[in-house]
């Protein structure tokens, strides 16, 4: 037990000089980018004394350095400052936009991984023929078919033809969303609430963006399954197991499925911030209020401290995201020491 | 490696006999590896097909693709215009047309640009083994695992719209993938006797990177290079999408999606039907490049 603290502790350290090295990344470029919260905010046709005192009390006509090491200062103390635009703190935007951008980011995977994985083993059974060409087919196109068009696609087909499903937005008109203050995860909350109806509501909102984002990552999965499932199909026991009688399909998921999920679990961790970078397209294409939609809107108004706070949030994110499957590696392989 | 006499023999080899004997190593790929060599054709087929288009967009489509009376406004697909017009009465096929040579155009040239810069950073980085290395491998590293796409939208941002200032945003993403894989190949070939060998014999430093490190790295980043531009596709289109990175005037796929994507509601299908079913045509064909020569180039693969 001491030594998975040592090693959580270790790793977290880890992250900060990954951290420090994007932001410092960001800081610069957005500061070197023409245009500023100032100008944004007030339109241009505001007389340049106020643009000067405003900017003074921002602090933005300090020199760049002086900002940075006042930004890290802040950042340090767990405090991602104030937007330039709103009055209202970082961490607050944020924390408004977070659940909606995990909701779908975990359904996306739990259809991705759904999709993925009983597809690649399928493939593996069959290998090199038509069952198998076809699966490796579907998984090279459907990684070549770009987020958002596939979002199009099926907003165009389930929502605008058939009138299936809504293609915009969490929840529909009659839920009210004074409701769902408690985690701020829809899905969650409902079912907390005992609201039935409400909980249908959200998962059909739910239904085209989730199933977005999975299907065009499904296709890294079934190759990542179908050539660990071929590997572990010839290994040793998977033949004793054979000779012994035990049926094919427990020989399949029982023995070659549980030994080909280790290198799987550690491309989901890789996979992450292409799932992330996949949500922020999908967030534009449903209108889903999420972390991506507030980087864009805050990108075009300048706004600094929101910019920066969302990257610092991503960041963390992936770097969780990989420190869980380490551990899930850990778990699952006792060969594994951490 | 090849030893010394059979290359020799080979300099002396006319143009054309080098070409023939390529052909002939082809073929035989052909007849050993079945499934991997059509995977390869198609793929180099579709490129083919769409570079043609970018070169001769005349021979494709006659309007031009910001002529505003080409036709009605929001046309259906019809005779007159095969694939509908645009809210704006431009031809979509027009558009789909000269867009190819912005997609094209971006993702090659970005692509070129990060392996410019990672290779060599990657070579020296992996070659050298000092504190450098440890630094730009920690930079590169904290690079690569965030979402390139939230990166390349920093940049197109900072940069403002142009066709170059989104390539520049596109190549930054990927200049961490050159170097990582360079790099790791690089500390691998360092280990190889024949690398100690030409050390013993006096060769300088620059020599054993460009003579016998460089070469041996070279057949892994063709293969990563295909890969790369489909991956670039999809980021340029990304970009443009979300309203990033193009000045307007430009046709561009993922600009007509965005615009298509306001007319959905009524049931406008033509407007994101076709330039993205483009964006997915194109990046296939070089991801089908990519894998069929991957394939064909790494023999221990084939078992899959």
């Amino acid at each position: 037990m001491r030594r998975v603290l040592n090693y959580l502790i270790g790793r977290l350290l880890l992250t900060v000089p990954m951290i420090f090295i994007l932001l410092s990344l960001v800081f610069v470029v957005l500061r070197v980018m023409p245009g500023d919260p100032v100008s944004a905010m007030l339109g241009g046709h505001a007389p340049d004394s106020v643009i000067e005192k405003k900017k003074l009390e921002l602090g933005l006509n300090k020199p760049l350095g002086a900002q940075y090491v006042d930004y890290l200062g802040q950042l340090a103390r767990g405090d991602l400052g104030k937007s330039m635009i709103f009055e209202e703190p970082v961490w607050t935007s944020i924390s408004a936009k977070l659940p909606a951008t995990l909701e779908l980011t975990f359904f996306g995977l739990a259809v991705c991984l759904g999709l993925g994985v009983p597809l690649g083993v399928r493939a593996a059974r069959n290998r090199r023929n038509g069952h198998d060409f076809g699966i490796r087919l579907y998984a090279n196109v459907v990684y070549c078919i770009p987020v958002f068009w596939l979002g199009l696609m099926l907003q165009m087909i389930f929502g605008v033809f058939l009138g299936v499903f809504p293609i915009a937005g969490r929840t529909g008109s009659r839920v009210i969303s004074s409701e769902f203050d408690t985690t701020g995860l829809y899905v969650i909350d409902t079912i907390i609430h005992g609201d039935i109806g409400a909980l249908g509501d959200v998962l059909f909102h739910l239904a085209l963006p989730a199933l977005t984002l999975g299907i065009t990552l499904s296709g890294v999965f079934v190759r990542l399954t179908r050539a660990n499932m071929l590997d572990t199909l010839k290994a040793d026991y998977v033949l004793a197991s054979r000779a012994r009688g035990i049926s094919e399909n427990k020989v399949v998921y029982g023995h070659a499925l549980k030994n080909a999920l280790i290198p799987i679990v550690t491309m989901l961790g890789l996979q992450f911030s292409a799932l992330l970078a996949g949500a922020i397209l999908t967030e534009t294409t449903f209108s889903w209020p999420g972390m991506g939609r507030l980087l864009l809107e805050r990108i075009y108004l300048r706004d600094y401290p929101v910019i920066q706070g969302v990257i610092v949030v991503y960041a963390l994110l992936v770097t969780l995201v990989s420190l869980a499957v380490d551990l899930v590696y850990a778990a699952i392989d006792p060969r594994v020491e951490l | 490696m090849q030893d010394k006499p059979e290359a020799r023999r080979k300099s002396f080899l006319s143009p054309a006999s080098g070409v023939a004997s390529l052909i002939g190593k082809f073929s035989r790929a052909a007849r050993k590896y079945r499934i991997e060599w059509w995977i390869l054709s198609v793929g180099a087929v579709i490129i083919a097909v769409v570079a043609f288009m970018t070169l001769f967009p005349g021979l494709f489509t006659r309007f031009d693709p910001n002529d505003q009376n080409a036709g009605p406004q929001l046309g259906a697909p019809s005779i007159g215009h095969f694939l509908g017009t645009d809210n704006l009465g431009r031809d979509v096929g027009a558009r789909v047309v000269y867009g190819s040579r912005t997609i094209l155009g971006v993702a090659f040239a970005a692509s070129l640009l990060s392996a410019l810069i990672g290779i060599p950073l990657g070579l020296i980085s992996g070659f050298a083994g000092n504190w450098a290395d440890k630094a730009l491998s920690l930079v590169m590293d904290s690079v690569y695992s965030f979402p390139g796409l939230i990166l390349a939208i920093a940049f197109a941002a900072m940069l403002g719209p142009g066709v170059i200032n989104i390539t520049v945003a596109v190549a930054v993403v990927y200049v961490p993938t050159y170097f990582r894989l360079v790099r790791g190949q690089t500390l691998q070939i360092k280990q190889e006797l024949y690398v100690e060998a030409a050390g013993a014999i006096g060769a300088r430093r620059s020599t054993i990177l460009a003579k016998y490190v460089f070469p041996n790295v070279i057949a892994t980043v063709v293969v990563v290079f295909s890969l790369n531009i489909a991956d670039a596709i999809m980021t340029e289109a990304a970009l443009s999408y979300i309203g990033l990175g193009l000045p307007a005037g430009v046709p561009d796929w993922g600009m007509d999606l965005s615009m298509g994507k306001k007319f959905l509601p009524s049931g406008v299908w033509w407007m994101i039907t076709y330039p993205g079913l483009m964006i997915m045509i194109l990046a296939l064909g070089f991801t089908m490049l990519g894998e069929g020569l991957s394939e064909i180039l790494n023999p221990r693969l084939q078992e899959y």
